[in-house]
């Protein structure tokens, strides 16, 4: 060795140990601070004000106690049930908001917007409020569409127990369908989607523990996973095709929809341009998987298509046309700690396509919206009517004693062989531990140019509860949408948008020309589930779908919300309905919802 | 990991059992765990990241070993240590892979002590990582799927090709040293057993006790000394996990295998001393 090399290379060795904190301090874009709320509108063009109580959403998430083998774990293995789905139950108008709890006998809320900012619960007047008994089980999420297209919303309620359907009977609340869904299954996400075309709104529902577990009643403790990445011991998943009149067939082994992944959240899109939706699932513990719809029938092609390779701990799947270019992306959230586990999210952007199949690639550190924590729901909306779609992620796992953490006895069971980590007992107590708790939200504001940076606490989201469903709406039909937040053992929050004047919008809300549910396609299911619009102005192009259940346990509004920016110019809208059918609106006005009926046949 | 060849003669003895030079048995080994592993699980973050740790040890191997000890060197030991930081890495991004690649190399020429470079390489670079840029960097923390045969296969090539380089016996100590502090801990703890054991049927740990702790360069000489210092790598192991240090077995190395190999050179000073007096 040279010596009089050694001080050249003590400097290069000081740089290279230096060079983190040089990426830290100049490589990362920062969003400008804003300090008031005035200055958030002025910088970022919106802000948001927590208003849930002055709104009379006065909820707060219960979790359920489960099986006293578990309790050693119980604060991670209940982890999951605050839901909240949007839905317009009593056709007025105006945003409602049906939000789930799990306490054994707890009750879930039907908020019933009154359409001057407030809401009252109506959920016992409507029969859906004692929906959470040990011998039912208890709510895991809630999903709304027209099944008998009749008019109204309907409900699929999903629970670690008994899955059931609710009919809308208007006036006379809500009856319980005997629709034949599992007796006992412990679904973490479902779908309502029209996957054969038929005009009638099927249900997709996916297993997280398998569904010979009862958590009240375990056998034995050999519940868990596994694996951590590449877990195959799940729940099975269901999907039953709407035969009309209240009738459903189970066809999951018949049509493809065979894994038993851990799932967590599912989004029915059509992905590959072919008028039909595909399904794409965000599985715990393992890879996701992508079930393309062949003319009714479903195959796996995860692996084909890009989306199915690295092992994550999927908990959400929204889609959105995040670079306007008429594409969908799909945005998964995962797991990042600092130094212990950087699993990042993934936003699947398509990049091509070859043999029918969208070639996806994973773009999500490149656009900035790769680490947010403990990752649930997500979804994408225009929050400040720039004309991109901004992305509401939440997180945080379990928020408890803020000097102790479990993650260092997490990730010792999390990497140890299945007859460890497998078996519950094995999992060393939990305690009055925090994991992952918390934790910040992001508010990942699109730049329109492939970035996203995160304005959460300049706009006023700062809460770090437990995060799990999100959704966006028009609560007050003020052309801006609003964020409603359902965390576990928290409370729902209401977050209301406040908008930079001068900012444009447009909303569609579509409804399908079936009358019935006789299955007399050609027409589209009456809730317009898997209707696309494709909006043109001033020279951008933006496409969004009317989704039947997106994000982590949640359903968006499903009006479809596009902000314009300043000055739009609107050239043409065309909505491609879920028939096939395809309408185009010559220059439809701005600033304005367009209710839009499908021409019958 | 490994770093023998840092101003090793190009030629070595070849063992019979392989037929070819004993230096690139652990490139092999390391190559088959990289290949069962990703075969088997995708346990990639991806296969670019992995070249690029790859690529950017060898050169700056060849880049320092051309401008400071004045020849080419021997590519294998920069291979095992951009393949090892290519697999143990873990980030969304990219870079961490190259620094990672580039602070061990670097470190074998800077840190050095008669001669010897006193760190192994790749555990130097992530435990720098793990410190420095613990926002970006974590460690691969999960399994191989649910079987066990990745795991067995590497065992067994890992048996054969340590056997015959003469240094399974650090492995099997370091083992037995932590199955038993394992038991230790959950006495301690009072955890189950098999959660205390389970961290070292994860790859990480295939990786740690083939190619770290038995890096030929960085540890001391003789049997019982590798032996003892295995056995204390395991027990400030344990010591770390009891504090709860969720990468206990990168700082019990980084803390463990310098100190011994300063010791060692001190010794051979002494004994040096006295012989010249």
């Amino acid at each position: 060795m040279n010596p009089r090399g050694r001080p050249i290379l003590l400097l290069l060795f000081l740089a290279l140990l230096a060079t983190p904190a040089l990426i830290r301090r100049f490589g990362r874009p920062q969003a400008p601070a804003a300090t008031t709320g005035s200055d958030s509108l002025a910088r970022y063009g919106f802000r948001l004000v927590e208003s849930a109580r002055n709104a009379g959403l006065d909820f707060v998430h219960e979790a359920p106690t489960l099986d006293a083998k578990l309790a050693h774990i119980m604060p991670q293995v209940t982890a999951m049930g605050a839901a909240v789905s949007v839905v317009d139950f009593d056709r007025d108008g105006f945003a409602d908001l049906y939000v789930t709890n799990s306490r054994e006998g707890s009750s879930n809320r039907m908020f019933r917007n009154r359409g001057d900012g407030s809401f009252e619960d109506v959920a016992a007047r409507l029969g859906l409020a004692a929906l959470n008994a040990p011998e039912a089980g208890v709510s895991m999420g809630s999903l709304w569409g027209d099944l008998d297209n009749d008019g109204d919303e309907d409900l699929l309620l999903h629970r670690w127990g008994r899955q059931d359907l609710y009919r809308n009977d208007g006036e006379r609340g809500f009856v319980r369908l005997d629709a034949g869904l599992p007796a006992w299954a412990n679904v973490n996400t479902a779908a309502l989607f029209d996957f054969d075309g038929d005009g009638r709104l099927d249900v997709f529902l996916g297993g997280y523990y398998p569904e010979q577990v009862n958590l009240w009643k375990l056998r034995d403790t050999k519940m868990m996973p596994e694996s951590f990445e590449y877990a195959k011991n799940g729940g099975r998943k269901y999907l039953y095709r709407n035969l009309g009149g209240g009738r459903f067939e189970e066809l999951s082994e018949t049509l493809g929809l065979t894994s038993r992944r851990w799932a967590l959240a599912a989004v029915a899109a059509d992905l590959r341009g072919t008028g039909r939706p595909d399904l794409f699932i965000a599985n715990d513990y393992g890879v996701s998987e992508l079930f393309v719809n062949e003319g009714g029938r479903f195959r796996e092609m995860g692996r084909e298509t890009g989306v199915g390779y690295a092992p994550k701990s999927g908990m959400n799947a929204s889609v959105g046309d995040v670079l306007n270019q008429g594409r969908l992306g799909i945005y998964v959230s995962n797991i990042s700690e600092e130094g212990i586990l950087l699993q990042g999210n993934n936003l699947w952007m398509p990049v091509g396509a070859a043999d029918g199949l969208p070639k996806y690639e994973n773009l999500a550190t490149a656009m900035g919206i790769a680490l947010g924590g403990w990752s649930f729901g997500a979804q994408f909306g225009d929050l400040n009517n720039d004309g991109f779609l901004d992305l509401y992620l939440v997180n945080g796992y379990v928020s408890a004693s803020k000097d102790e953490n479990y993650w260092y006895d997490y990730s010792k069971i999390a990497g140890g062989h299945e007859v460890v980590i497998a078996d519950a007992k094995n999992w060393p107590p939990m305690g009055a531990r925090s994991l992952a708790g918390y934790q910040a939200k992001k508010l990942w504001l699109n730049d329109g140019a492939g970035r996203f940076i995160d304005v959460a606490p300049m706009v006023g989201v700062a809460d770090r509860h437990d995060g799990r469903a999100v959704v966006l709406a028009d609560t007050r039909n003020r052309g801006v949408l609003d964020a409603i937040v359902a965390n576990q053992r928290g409370p729902l929050l209401l977050y209301r948008n406040e908008t930079a004047p001068g900012r444009d919008y447009i909303a569609f809300e579509l409804q399908g020309s079936c009358r019935d549910d006789a299955g007399r396609a050609p027409c589209s299911n009456r809730s317009a589930i898997g209707a696309r619009v494709e909006l043109h102005w001033s020279g951008q192009l933006q496409v969004q779908e009317v989704s039947g259940g997106s994000g982590f346990c949640s359903q968006n509004q499903r009006r479809l919300h596009f902000g314009l920016g300043t000055d739009a110019r609107l050239e043409k809208a065309v909505v491609r309905w879920p028939s096939g059918r395809i309408e185009e609106l010559k220059a439809p006005e701005k600033n304005r919802v367009h209710r839009l009926t499908e021409p019958a046949a | 990991m490994t770093s023998e060849a840092v101003g090793a003669p190009r030629a070595a003895s070849i063992p019979r059992a392989f037929g070819i030079d004993k230096r690139y048995l652990a490139p092999i080994l390391v190559t088959i765990v990289l290949i069962a592993g990703q075969v088997s699980f995708a346990f990639l973050e991806s296969w670019s990241r992995t070249f690029l740790a790859i690529a950017t040890a060898i050169g700056v191997e060849m880049l320092l070993g051309r401008l400071f000890a004045g020849q080419w060197p021997h590519l294998a030991s920069a291979y095992v240590s951009g393949i090892s930081v290519g697999m143990l890495v873990r980030s969304p991004v990219f870079w961490p892979y190259a620094l990672c690649s580039a602070i061990s190399i670097v470190s074998k020429y800077v840190i050095r002590v008669d001669g010897r470079h006193i760190w192994n390489p790749s555990n130097l670079g992530i435990v720098a990582m793990l410190v420095l840029a613990s926002d970006t960097v974590a460690s691969l923390s999960v399994q191989w799927g649910n079987t066990l045969l990745p795991m067995v296969t590497v065992w067994c090539f890992g048996i054969v090709i340590l056997r015959s380089l003469g240094r399974l016996h650090i492995t099997l100590t370091y083992v037995a040293s932590f199955v038993a502090f394992a038991a230790l801990r959950s006495a301690v703890t009072g955890h189950a057993f098999l959660a205390e054991v389970a961290p070292i049927t994860g790859p990480m740990y295939q990786l740690f006790i083939f190619f770290m702790i038995t890096d030929p360069k960085t540890t001391v000489h003789g049997t019982r000394a590798q032996c003892l210092v295995a056995f204390l790598v395991a027990a400030v192991e344990a010591a770390l996990r009891l504090l709860q240090f969720v990468h206990a077995p990168y700082y019990a190395l980084f803390a463990v295998g310098p100190a011994a190999n300063l010791i060692e050179i001190y010794v051979k000073r002494r004994a040096a001393a006295r012989h010249g007096g």
